[in-house]
């Protein structure tokens, strides 16, 4: 049994479309990642799966159960780590995991057992007895991928995992996830808009832009889908004309121009930089600087979507906050 | 889904009596307010002559279950706050998302919310025999705390209700101003509801916690304006009423 089918699942927030005809399918065990700029609706979507939010058109079964019939056996099948931490400070760490476990409804023992089993598991013994508030925001997330295990979930909700931590931290977060995969069992899903967390993390990655499917596959075949590695050139002068040269040739499979920067999506992009310098000599360009690129998600995200992640935030950010605003607006 | 978790019930009962006890600021905020409407108004008009006291009845002992009733009002109306400070900083959805019904929760905030304000009710009443407040008799204190919490399901029914549907914190103090001072003014906690022009006390009439409020007269002073079964007979009606609405307005909300 798939751990999650999502059909067309849609969600508007009055005239605004946040996840739109979504539908992909994650199998057991899978570390699956929703890629995409904030305001792509992720985070949305993990509310449609967690039952936060009811979908306005679609549906989606977690754990073979419906989110909108059966939304208690959904929400006693998944955990969730939030964008936000959802911790209560003025409780220590061990009080807001009694809290978890008494809510889905473990007592005495078995309660204090499954505390102490996840507390040892993200490293957080010793902060156990201390309030949630004085937590790092590493602690803090740490406490919260421990809450979110402490009922043993199938369906794992990872929202933004590492979103405001510095790098050291995240890379210790990467490293406990990846743990938590080996054990097994469990179905990860993971939103982020680092690439490079989608990359390492994940085993597929479903390419998210406002509020739509751009693409879905491993991240290895969404690399391949570029066709090649990418060439940088900085050049002195008309990088149109290079560009146009350079595109007679059968093993350019793109090339464009930004400022003095020319870009070449090429096959096997080491073996073909000298012929490129040629190829400039003849016109009478000089090339200032080479830099060849594996290429990345970040290239991925663009040949789907057709601008860059950064750029993409921007824009859809501004736009959901806006909705958002006036859907809640409308409200009060 | 249906029925209740009594887990659920008795966890969000514990957080809130932690948190209660462990914000030492709010304690005595929330205290203060009463104390200051003891202190200034019992003291002040102390040798006043408002009419239509009960005969018999001094201003501070008539003062003092209005002061309670007040205290039962703004402290259940802080459970609905309570809700919408979990949404401003994200613990709302860790209740949401749980396996219980939605009845649970309300049911489990009730509980918490009525705790500190029986707390704060006892608080209260130990501050006014200070000023020279008269309790009759053990059982009419036992009573009294029986009607304060039917006092405070109303309440705390009705602020679940409309934090479940608002999203901030600055809406909460329109409902402050238009909806809770006059509830408290028009209860009759200050003076006795016959003082009012006739189209005020067919409003104050329709104020469940004009009923409150004279039911704890009834309990400490054995004298009230209304009959005593009267008055429990409409605190129950409402406090049963406005749980549900509050449990429907829930179960219907989006947990974000």
């Amino acid at each position: 049994m798939s751990a999650i089918v999502a059909e067309n699942l849609t969600r508007t927030f009055d005239d605004f479309t946040a996840v739109d005809h979504v539908s992909f399918t994650v199998e057991e065990g899978e570390l699956f990642g929703l890629l995409g700029p904030n305001g792509a609706g992720k985070t949305t979507t993990v509310n449609l799966l967690a039952t936060l939010l009811k979908p306005t058109a679609g549906r989606a079964m977690v754990a073979g159960h419906d989110v909108v019939g059966e939304r208690d056996a959904v929400r006693r099948a998944i955990g969730i780590v939030f964008q936000e931490p959802a911790l209560d400070g003025k409780l220590t760490g061990r009080e807001n995991l009694h809290f978890h476990g008494l809510m889905y409804g473990f007592k005495g023992a078995d309660l204090r057992r499954r505390a102490d089993e996840v507390l040892d598991l993200v490293g957080l013994n010793d902060w156990a007895e201390k309030r949630a508030e004085t937590y790092s925001g590493g602690m803090k997330r740490r406490l919260e991928i421990a809450r979110g295990l402490m009922h043993r979930p199938r369906v794992m909700y990872l929202d933004e995992p590492t979103l405001g931590l510095d790098t050291q931290t995240r890379r210790g977060i990467w490293d406990y996830i990846r743990e938590l995969k080996k054990t097994g069992g469990t179905t990860f899903i993971l939103t982020t808009h680092y690439m490079e967390e989608a990359d390492i993390l994940c085993d597929r990655i479903l390419i998210m832009d406002r509020g739509r499917v751009a693409a879905l596959d491993t991240p290895a075949r969404l690399k391949d889908v570029l066709g090649g590695d990418v060439v940088i050139l900085d050049v002195d002068g008309r990088p149109e004309a290079l560009a146009e040269a350079a595109k007679k040739h059968e093993w350019v499979r793109a090339a464009s121009v930004g400022g003095s920067a020319l870009s070449l999506t090429v096959e096997k992009g080491e073996t073909r930089i000298p012929e490129l310098f040629t190829i400039a000599r003849e016109l009478g360009i000089s090339i200032t600087s080479v830099s060849l690129r594996k290429p990345s998600l970040e290239d991925v995200f663009l040949h789907f979507t057709g601008t860059t992640l950064r750029d993409a935030e921007a824009s859809a950010g501004d736009r959901l906050k806006a909705a958002m605003m006036s859907h809640y607006g409308r409200r009060r | 889904m249906r029925g209740i978790s009594p887990l659920c019930v008795y966890v969000l009962w514990l957080r809130e009596m932690k948190k209660f006890f462990r914000t030492k600021s709010r304690l005595f905020g929330s205290l203060s307010m009463p104390f200051f409407f003891l202190a200034f108004l019992g003291l002040g008009l102390r040798r006043a002559a408002v009419p239509n006291l009960p005969s018999g009845v001094s201003y501070i002992n008539f003062l003092v279950p209005g002061i309670l009733g007040m205290n039962m009002l703004f402290v259940s109306m802080m459970a609905g706050l309570s809700v919408l400070w979990d949404r401003e900083f994200g613990f709302l959805k860790e209740i949401m998302v749980a396996p219980v019904s939605r009845l649970s929760i309300v049911l489990g905030r009730t509980a918490g919310g009525i705790a500190t304000a029986l707390f704060q009710g006892a608080m209260i009443l130990i501050v006014s025999l200070v000023f020279g407040f008269r309790v009759g008799s053990v059982a009419g204190v036992a009573l009294a705390f029986g009607v304060m919490i039917l006092i405070a399901s109303t309440f705390i029914g009705i602020g679940l209700a409309f934090a479940s549907r608002m999203r901030d914190i600055q809406g909460f103090s329109l409902i402050w101003n238009f909806v809770i001072f006059p509830v408290f003014f028009l209860s009759g906690a200050l003076y006795p509801v016959d003082n009012l022009p006739r189209a005020l006390r067919t409003v104050a009439l329709a104020d469940p916690l004009t009923y409150g409020v004279d039911a704890l007269r009834w309990a400490f002073l054995g004298t009230a304006a209304f009959p005593f079964g009267l008055d429990l007979a409409v605190l129950f009606c409402v406090s049963a009423a406005m749980m549900i609405l509050g449990a429907v307005f829930f179960e219907t909300s989006e947990g974000v």
